[in-house]
């Protein structure tokens, strides 16, 4: 087993939504390369506790880059340097003996700290409830083989669900804007039949609330898609952009 | 207390629509004069919400991440069976029926089990018309695949990420609940007390986990769909904040839990790689349709392989065993979970085991990859692979992966009736905290299944005969019965904040973790079992004298969190250990050494332990006291499960 390593740690430390906050600095020893970033941080925990400090604190949940939760900026990038992963993917064995770290939570005004690493990311929920849905009843429906959906489409139609609602799309880009996440959404649904009745409302009541919730404009610099860690391709964004303007011409509904 | 399951009478396979016909209806224009409380936002919980909401209810939703989105349903890789039998290969109702009750050991209750396989078509058409995009052939019809020991192709999937897509199809239609008004969502927000008035529940006790506020909510009917509690030991594949709390505290205060022992450990996970780790990672079962489970043949070359010596791809045929096509020549690779992770126990056990621990067998692909190519193989499992990588340094496509058995599921859970209802009246379950239909081994891609039927088309109808009987009044929260639950809680917050002792709650947490491993997980006996009920006594004990927490209640702190729900894993596990012991039998994941076949396989005892076992609280520091539900079958015939 290789022997372990020894880090600088510079985390963004802040009480609460109201206070100020600030990088305060830590060395942790004898981190072992095959460790996961989170247990890392984990351990640092403990030992912070056991000294009597509070420790950090930082969403996460599943660990294993599906649920959503982890959210930290690391070396100024979200969910850190290795592509499509999630910061709860992501291991020691990516950062040199010895290397500077710096954690940092999502930026946006969207998404206000609450504390450390902790953001509020209820606006991308409040999106999906403005629209990002098809409007069935639970009850009996017709078979599932009734309707054929050539696989290309439900293949396409998969490679945007897979989103998973981090917001790493808004914390890289320059104007905190959510266009990556609502195109997600909007794509999936406008890609199958079943999403076609509520196509035109959709698009326009899911981007006027994104408006709503303070999220900048998109400038076509494909960061978001570039730190995106389920691979959403900016496709998606055209795609959306498609749906708004025939939306918007048609009127909806 | 006496224990009525109220198995409607009948055949089988008319049972559930005669219940709900005979179900009483609350009026449309009544429904929106009924609260009720929805605990956990997974498959169960953001299904029951949305289609509770649809009917006109009115409903408050709650978790504790911060997005219904987040629940652990959604790491779910694999699948969801259906008996649709668009493969035409023979499957149908019944057969799902009675494969998942001879895959659950003869432990599960039969009307339950029926019911989940009729409702399971209505699932997949229910999902679909919500746009989850399952996987589809080229002629734009469903995709299905073959999975954990089945032998019909019944399992739907969304790549390697069905549970998401699942779960993203139910919180859409959560969402549109919200939207219009008929759900308030709380997220961020811990349960952690059920209320009862007159002996119903009525309400529940919340945290703020932002601000820390204990806050009190009433409503007519209480529905918890909180999960399992698989990270009694410490590690699982279960997500960090994964928790009994909720359970846990509605069985302190009158319902019965069931099956405790009844855990899942599932064989293809990715093996433990040192003492700092926090959680384990699944590797879906599907691999097991295309890879070869094997060990080097003796303990020699295992030994030579752990050192680097050898590598797995030195090795010539004759010196791999493929240990479970040699003994299971019929299933072989695709035996069920409980044989599969009992195996690589004994071989690793009997020091045939690799990767630095001895702990791990290989799950190999080579003779995939040469029959179908690597381009079909990476069709199917590509993100898998990729996963694996990046977890591990190491490429499946090359070397052959390393796998063990960790924690997964809990069949276990509170113990329901036919309508889903605990033994609190108006206090419901669903999902995987309850402990319905699984018996004692849940099969593939079943609890996705679970999950939904109860959530979409079970508790939505029986819940209204429950309230069409109880009135319309309701309860408020200044109500005697709310502050003294407050009370209560604030007590138990504080107590934990002001030990000030010196072990932090991951410590404990490790401890009672290793201690249900080593005695309560793949193989159990009376002996061991006593000695862990003795040292989790003790730890929870030292617990109560020497935790240490930081920080204050009014304010996030996760410490504080997990303080609580480690206190509550601490009480479930000594209830796992007692349910242990008292089943002097050995059936599906629960193991014990005392009782088995000459030929190392589960023996159970149908004679005496063909029951549900039903624990009933007696208060702090007193055994529970056990109810048996007994288990009648009269369409599936009780055989030893064989499947050499
Ligand atoms: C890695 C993995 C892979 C799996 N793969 C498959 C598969 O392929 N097929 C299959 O059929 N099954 C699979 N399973 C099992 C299946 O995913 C789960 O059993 C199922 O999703 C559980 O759903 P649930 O709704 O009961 O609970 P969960 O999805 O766990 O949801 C629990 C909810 O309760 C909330 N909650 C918990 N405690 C509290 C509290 N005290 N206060 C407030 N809220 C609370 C949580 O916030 C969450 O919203 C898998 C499980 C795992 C772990
Ligand atoms: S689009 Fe990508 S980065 Fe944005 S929320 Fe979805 S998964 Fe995260
Ligand atoms: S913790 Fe779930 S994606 Fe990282």
């Amino acid at each position: 087993m290789e022997k372990g390593r020894t880090y600088t740690l510079k985390i963004w430390r802040q009480n609460n939504s109201s206070s100020k906050g600030a990088f305060k600095t830590y060395t942790i020893e004898n981190i072992s390369p095959g460790s996961s970033f989170l247990e890392m941080l984990d351990i640092l925990n403990n030992e912070l506790e056991a000294k009597g400090e509070d420790p950090v604190h930082f969403d996460h949940d599943c660990r294993e880059g599906i649920c959503g939760m982890c959210s930290l900026f690391v070396n100024g990038r979200p969910h850190g340097p290795e592509e499509e992963i999630t910061a709860c993917q992501l291991h020691m064995r990516s950062f040199k003996d010895g290397e500077t770290i710096v954690i940092e939570p999502w930026r946006a005004k969207a998404f206000p700290v609450i504390k450390d690493l902790v953001v509020d990311r209820s606006a991308f929920d409040r999106i999906i409830q403005a629209g990002g849905f098809i409007s069935v009843n639970t009850g009996p429906l017709p078979d599932a083989n009734e309707i054929p959906i050539p696989k290309q489409n439900a293949d396409l139609a998969m490679d945007a669900a897979a989103c998973i609602g981090c917001g790493a799309c808004v914390a890289a880009c320059k104007n905190a804007s959510a266009m990556l996440f609502v195109s997600a959404k909007v794509s999936q649904l406008a890609l199958l039949p079943q999403g076609n009745a509520e196509r035109k409302r959709r698009a326009l009541a899911m981007v006027d609330q994104m408006d709503q919730e303070g999220f900048g404009a998109c400038s076509n610099t494909g960061a978001c898609a570039a730190e995106c860690p389920k691979g959403i391709d900016l496709t998606n964004i055209a795609r959306l952009n498609r749906e708004y303007l025939t939306a918007s011409f048609a009127g909806a509904e | 207390m006496k224990i009525d399951a109220k198995i409607p009478s009948g055949s089988i396979a008319e049972k559930w629509s005669k219940h709900k016909f005979n179900l009483k209806l609350v009026n449309p224009a009544n429904k929106r004069k009924y609260d009720i409380i929805v605990v956990g936002t997974g498959l169960a919980g953001a299904s029951a919400a949305a289609s509770l909401g649809e009917l006109g209810y009115n409903v408050k939703a709650f978790c504790y991440q911060d997005s219904p989105r987040r629940a652990h349903s959604i790491a779910a890789q694999g699948g969801i069976n259906a008996a649709k039998n668009y493969m035409n290969d023979g499957d149908s109702v019944y057969r799902l029926f009675y494969d998942t009750v001879k895959g659950g050991d003869y432990r599960a209750r039969e009307a339950n089990v029926y019911r989940l396989a009729e409702v399971s078509n209505n699932i997949i058409d229910q999902c679909v018309a919500q746009g989850v995009p399952f996987a589809r052939e080229y002629g734009g019809l469903l995709s299905n695949r073959s999975f954990g020991g089945a032998q019909v192709s019944r399992t739907f999937y969304a790549r390697g990420q069905t549970g998401q897509q699942l779960l993203l199809g139910a919180y859409s239609a959560l969402s549109r609940m919200i939207a219009a008004g008929k759900v308030k969502m709380y997220p961020r927000t811990e349960m952690l007390d059920v209320v009862l008035v007159d002996g119903k529940a009525r309400g529940i006790i919340t945290r703020n986990m932002v601000t820390g506020a204990i806050e009190s909510h009433s409503a007519h009917a209480v529905v918890l769909a909180t999960g399992g509690y698989g990270n009694v030991f410490f590690l699982s594949t279960n997500a960090m904040g994964c928790n009994a709390s909720a359970a846990w505290r509605a069985h302190r205060k009158g319902a019965l839990f069931s099956n405790p022992c009844f855990t899942q450990i599932h064989p293809t996970c990715i093996p433990v790689h040192g003492d700092q780790q926090s959680k384990l990672t699944l590797m879906s079962e599907s691999l097991r349709n295309d890879g070869r489970v094997w060990v080097p043949r003796t303990t020699e070359l295992a030994e030579k392989v752990r050192k680097g010596v050898l590598k797995a791809n030195d090795l010539p045929e004759e010196d791999r065993d493929y240990y479970l096509e040699r003994i299971y020549p019929s299933f072989g690779n695709l035996v069920p979970r409980d044989v599969a992770s009992r195996n690589a126990k004994y071989v690793c056990d009997e020091g045939r085991g690799v990767g630095e621990t001895g702990l791990a067998v290989y799950l190999d692909f080579r003779d995939a990859i040469k029959r179908d190519g690597v381009n079909t193989i990476k069709a199917k499992y590509g993100n898998l692979f990729q996963m694996y990588e990046k977890i591990t340094d190491d490429d499946p496509y090359k070397v052959p992966m390393m796998i063990y058995p960790a924690v997964h599921y809990t069949m276990g859970g509170l113990w329901v009736d036919y309508n889903l209802m605990t033994t609190i009246p108006g206090l419901y379950a669903a999902g995987e905290c309850n402990f319905s239909d699984h018996g004692a081994n849940r099969l593939g891609a079943s609890a996705l299944m679970q999950g939904l039927a109860d959530g979409y088309f079970v508790i939505p109808y029986t819940i209204g005969d429950y309230l069409a009987g109880i009135g319309q009044a309701k309860v408020d929260t200044s109500h005697n019965a709310f502050k003294e639950a407050e009370a209560e809680v604030k007590k138990r917050i504080d107590t934990l904040l002001n030990v000030k002792g010196t072990k932090t709650v991951d410590q404990y947490h490790k401890e009672l973790g290793k201690l249900m491993w080593d005695y309560c997980g793949m193989a159990r006996n009376a002996e061991g079992l006593k000695f862990a009920k003795a040292e989790i006594q003790k730890l929870r004990q030292e617990y109560w004298q020497n935790v240490k927490l930081l920080g204050t209640n009014e304010e996030m702190n996760m410490t504080l969190e997990k303080a609580l729900r480690v206190a509550d894993f601490m009480e479930l596990g000594e209830l796992m250990v007692d349910d242990a012991l008292m089943r002097e039998e050995s059936c599906g994941g629960h193991f014990r050494e005392e009782h088995q076949t000459e030929e190392g396989e589960a023996k159970r005892d149908d004679e005496n332990f063909a029951f549900v076992a039903a624990w009933e609280y007696k208060g702090e520091n007193k055994p529970a006291e056990l109810h048996k539900e007994e288990l009648v079958f009269e369409n599936v015939k009780l055989t030893q499960r064989s499947y050499k």
